[in-house]
């Protein structure tokens, strides 16, 4: 049976690896590949790379770092960040990163989306979305969420714009429900609900998770494919294979 | 330290599939066209990308003729994989026909999403030095959209909905749907049993 993944992000700044609370005071958590390893480990079933800074400074990601990681895991990992061309993606995936995910680049030009796909094949795009609910209750997304200066609301409805990357060739889509992310209080499982409902290929619930109970709650009330998290792996609160073993025991299928 | 041929067919996770190979103490070699391929004691055809366009490539750089006269140990990986049956359904393309049978689409449906991505277990069906130290139920990292049909090569199998091939052997071919190089453990021990085979 297909397991539910779960996805430690290692938010990466100048070659470290950095957590900030609501996208803002990043503090230094430790060496890349260290990290990397230490997770692989422990169980997670894949990584998540992602260059905060790449973005806002319109650079691509360093594939230095790529390689390195590359050459020592053993399980998938992603990098998302900066990439804004077929050439940037192919740097990163020779380097070897199994997919790439795009996020800000995808908004301001969605054919991308189909450029990539046309070029390494769906599973390797991944189209990553911040999201937020406004004031008229409708959930909008966010570009430029690598800093908070540079944040930009292009005014785009998150469930049109999931439907538009699946048509444009997305092969998997995780949504940032900003309003969570960072304070560890659960995921938004309603948000993550109205998305599950208009997306076929694969769904990653990110933002909000602080306790075991609230990947069980993503899993068995969102049906989201994987669940990823940064904080409440970084600092220890919650430990990957005690994770796994709760919930195995709630019913919903691991890797163990 | 076993050399490998390992084909680059413009996929993007050879060099991947390169260090996994290396971890295990091995010494892949990139070949880029069919002359690569001679003296060498295994081969190794990685594959992420669409059946159409990789035939396209394989046949221009000379694999196409070359390959089914082989007579060392060839292991597809992925697309690769599937490369070696007769035709795919993704872009209704003529493949390498070294195994008989056609890869088809994943029949997605109510909570089975397309592509089909992620850990998922082996169910061995047919034992195989290739499955050497290999439980029942191991987990392998799965990522494609199409798959071939288990049929009488197929040596394990998973299921997703529908049963198909994850793992086939006929002869001195042999083939792993999902990919060893991000399979973990599971993974290293089958490229470990790959460098190690000697088929009769």
């Amino acid at each position: 049976m297909l397991s539910r993944r779960l996805i430690p992000c290692l938010d990466v700044r100048d070659g470290r690896v950095v957590k900030g609370v609501r996208f803002r005071d990043h503090v230094d958590m430790g060496d890349i590949v260290e990290l990397a390893l230490r997770y692989r480990d422990a169980g997670a079933d894949e990584l998540v790379f992602y260059d905060i800074t790449a973005s806002p400074q319109g650079r691509s990601v360093d594939c230095g770092w790529v390689e390195r990681v590359a050459r020592l895991i053993d399980i998938p990992f992603c990098v998302a960040g900066g990439i804004r061309s077929v050439e940037d993606a192919r740097a990163v995936l020779n380097a070897g990163a199994d997919k790439v995910s795009i996020n800000t680049p995808a908004l301001e030009r969605p054919a991308l989306i189909a450029e990539l796909a046309d070029a390494f094949g769906v599973q390797c795009v991944v189209v990553g979305i911040d999201s937020v609910r406004e004031a008229d209750g409708e959930w909008r997304v966010r570009s430029h969420t690598g800093s908070p200066d540079a944040m930009r609301a292009p005014g785009k409805r998150t469930l049109d714009w999931i439907e538009e990357a699946q048509r444009l060739g997305a092969g998997e889509i995780v949504l940032n429900c900003m309003g969570s992310d960072g304070v560890r209080a659960g995921y938004d499982i309603a948000q993550l609900r109205a998305a599950r409902a208009i997306c076929q290929v694969p769904l990653v619930a990110s933002g909000g998770a602080g306790a075991p109970e609230h990947f069980a709650q993503a899993f068995l009330e969102a049906d989201v494919d994987a669940a990823l998290a940064a904080s409440v792996f970084h600092s220890g609160a919650v430990e990957i294979p005690a994770l796994k073993r709760f919930l195995r025991g709630q019913g919903i299928e691991v890797r163990l | 330290m076993s050399d490998i041929a390992v084909i680059d067919a413009g996929g993007a996770n050879f060099g991947s599939v390169c260090y996994a190979l290396e971890r295990l103490g091995a010494r892949p070699q990139i070949v880029r066209d069919a002359d690569g391929l001679r003296g060498m004691p295994r081969v190794l055809l990685p594959g992420v990308g669409a059946a159409a366009p990789a035939m396209t490539l394989l046949r221009e750089r000379g694999f196409v003729e070359v390959l089914p006269r082989l007579e060392v140990p060839l292991l597809g990986i992925c697309l690769g994989m599937q490369l070696l049956f007769e035709r795919s359904e993704e872009g209704n393309v003529a493949c390498l026909g070294l195994l008989p049978g056609r890869v088809r689409k994943l029949q997605g449906g109510p909570g089975l999403r397309v592509p089909h991505m992620g850990w998922n277990t082996l169910e061995p069906v047919v034992a195989s030095p290739l499955l050497a130290g290999l439980d029942a139920g191991a987990y392998a990292y799965f990522v494609h959209g199409y798959a071939a049909p288990v049929t009488a090569d197929c040596i394990a199998a998973c299921t997703y909905g529908d049963r198909f091939a994850a793992m086939v052997a006929r002869g001195h071919i042999a083939g792993a749907q999902f990919h060893p190089e991000r399979s973990a453990a599971t993974g290293a021990r089958l490229l470990d049993n790959f460098l190690r085979w000697s088929p009769a």
